[in-house]
């Protein structure tokens, strides 16, 4: 088959006109009949936009920052080129009030921090000063440690799914999402009798024992809550607006997740095999049968399937948990650090005086220091207490996870969209009470 | 169950000794879990900076401790050129102690906002409602300059330099911070 090449004017076309304001004149391929065949396009005239660079402020009162973040972006077109982040607008000085308080005053400051999983701050601040004091609970008090800390974690994941959804633009989850926190915030009310902010542990047990008949309760939830978790993933996991706002984004290699120092599902999502509760074991979590999900990508995508993963291991360790939970008492035989019964304490000589010590001078550790982390939904959540040996710490400090990981957000969002910002930002999981402190 | 192991070195070592507990290949401490100080309640007593070490591939964790005297500036030299983590955690601890990390590329305050002028809030003789009056730090709130909301930094960024005003551009080609 023959082909002819003829020129033909194109100057109601849209590839235009040439750098002379001529029209430009294209050969067009025609087959036999005359019909054209091909059009080798004309090099299109970039008009030239790159130049000057925008600085858009976001927050620290925008619903997307999760709180008080301030982000101070200079983009190119939309492309982030550097990102400035702010932060402190929460701080509230929580480890200079330590300092004046005894320890368990210390715990309702736990609560406030990182409000999402205020139990397990609870457990976690009262983990370290056990090991200042130098007393192991008992084994009840354990299990029911145990199941506070993964209903704690069960809450944060919900609450990062729901907002991280409303982000990207999916209502329905988070009204899903939204209504199982209900259900634990009604178990958690039903155990301590406050929802949000539960100072539920005390140094040597637990400020209540569960009350009759909400093993059932549990069970219950543990029964349905899995049907949720599912709904959730055929929803997402395989839709292509989701995947398509998600994948590839903010990527950290291993090498670079551990240098940031990030932790939690973010570490894990860049696929590295790191969880405190493997790998450094508290509150007997090695006797448990749980895997740690491991992502391979290191972006938001790898980030979302850790944590739905981990929310199913929760479940299955709330079941082991449910399950093993032995009689017997929840507080420490030991005077120096729970107060006596009521009836005790108006009764009997000795229960007086270590009443009143307790309540005016606070239990009193031996001079050390102690450093225990524990994970938290965030990450690796530590507690260093520095004691002197009054009832006071010298120094509390916590090790914040939102706060490492959120250093990291300048290097994840170089080279993305703006629009992408938002979706990296909440696949870190921050919250400013943690990071502002 | 928790191994905590304590290592005392001397400020000026710091960075050597880390950098070899990271770089060699029997202790790879690959993760830099938290940099803090400590102030005792006793005023002779040195500051003690120290640095949450773990081993991911070994399971270990180590505490490394320097002391710094009261008697000389609080200088100690940055771990930021071996871990990023340090990046943030150094800042928080420059801003709450006054501690100077050398070597820092960034060194600026992260909780207290720039133009802070109290002190350092972490330290033993701070008060703990603060240094100024609460009249003071409402004078001080309600005449601070609005320009400061952003740093020099991002000032610079493309149009809001051209719409500063002259004496501000001219501080800023000086390679000035906000708020002065």
């Amino acid at each position: 088959m023959a082909t002819q090449k003829r020129t033909v004017e194109v100057a109601l076309s849209t590839t235009g006109v040439d750098a002379q304001g001529q029209p430009q004149r294209v050969p067009l391929v025609t087959a036999d009949d005359g019909s054209a065949v091909a059009v080798e396009a004309p090099p299109a005239i970039e008009p030239d936009l790159a130049g000057e660079h925008m600085l858009i402020n976001i927050g620290p009162q925008h619903p997307a920052t999760h709180g008080v973040l301030r982000l101070v972006l200079e983009l190119d077109g939309e492309t982030v080129v550097r990102c400035i982040p702010h932060v402190g607008y929460l701080h509230c000085g929580f480890e200079k009030i330590g300092e004046y308080r005894q320890y368990n005053q210390i715990i309702p400051w736990t609560d406030r921090e990182d409000y999402l999983n205020s139990i397990g701050n609870n457990v976690a601040f009262s983990l370290g000063a056990e090991r200042l004091f130098g007393v192991d609970i008992t084994p009840r008090c354990t299990v029911l440690r145990v199941i506070a800390m993964e209903l704690s974690r069960i809450i944060s994941h919900l609450v990062w799914l729901g907002t991280t959804c409303i982000d990207i633009g999916a209502f329905t989850p988070f009204l899903w999402s939204f209504q199982e926190r209900e259900n634990v915030y009604n178990l958690l009310e039903s155990w301590v009798g406050a929802r949000l902010t539960t100072t539920a542990s005390r140094v040597g047990g637990m400020a209540a024992d569960i009350p009759d008949g909400w093993l059932e309760g549990l069970r219950n939830f543990i029964r349905t809550f899995p049907k949720t978790i599912d709904e959730v993933d055929r929803m997402l996991t395989k839709n292509g607006i989701w995947v398509g706002r998600t994948i590839g984004l903010g990527v950290m290699t291993p090498d670079e997740a551990l240098n940031w120092g990030l932790s939690g599902p973010m570490l894990r999502a860049s696929g590295v095999d790191y969880d405190v509760r493997k790998d450094f074991p508290y509150l007997d979590y090695e006797t448990y049968d749980f895997d740690v999900p491991v992502g391979t990508s290191g972006d938001v995508y790898d980030r979302y399937l850790v944590r739905m993963e981990e929310l199913r291991q929760s479940v299955r360790i709330l079941q082991q948990a449910a399950d093993r939970l032995p009689d017997g008492p929840v507080n420490v035989d030991d005077p120096r650090l729970i107060l006596p019964p009521k009836s005790k304490a108006t009764s009997e000589m000795e229960s007086m005086i270590h009443h009143f010590k307790l309540v005016m001078e606070g239990p009193r550790p031996p001079i050390g220091e102690s450093y225990v982390a524990v994970e938290s939904p965030k990450g690796e959540k530590g507690y260093y207490m520095v004691s002197d040996g009054t009832s006071k710490p010298v120094r509390w400090r916590i090790r914040p996870p939102s706060f490492v990981n959120l250093s990291a957000i300048p290097k994840m969002v170089e080279g993305h969209l703006l629009s992408d910002v938002i979706a990296i930002n909440a696949s870190i999981d921050i919250v400013m009470g943690e990071i502002d402190r | 169950m928790w191994n905590e192991t304590t290592v005392f070195v001397a400020p000026e070592s710091v960075l050597d000794i880390i950098r070899w507990l990271h770089d060699d290949p029997s202790q790879r401490y690959d993760y830099l879990a938290d940099v803090t100080a400590v102030e005792y309640r006793d005023l002779e007593l040195p500051i003690e900076v120290v640095w949450h070490l773990r081993s991911i591939p070994y399971r270990r964790f180590l505490r490394v401790k320097a002391q710094l005297t009261k008697n000389r500036p609080l200088e100690i030299p940055s771990v930021w050129s071996i871990y990023k983590s340090a990046d943030w955690l150094e800042r928080e601890c420059f801003d709450m102690f006054g501690i100077k990390f050398v070597g820092h590329p960034d060194l600026r305050r992260i909780l207290m906002w720039e133009q802070y002028r109290e002190g350092y809030p972490l330290r033993k003789d701070f008060p703990l409602r603060g240094r100024f009056s609460r009249a003071e730090q409402l004078r001080q709130a309600l005449s601070a300059n609005p320009e400061a909301r952003y740093s020099m930094e991002e000032l610079s960024i493309a149009d809001a330099f051209e719409d500063l005003p002259t004496d501000m551009r001219q501080r800023l080609k000086r390679g000035e911070r906000t708020g002065e």
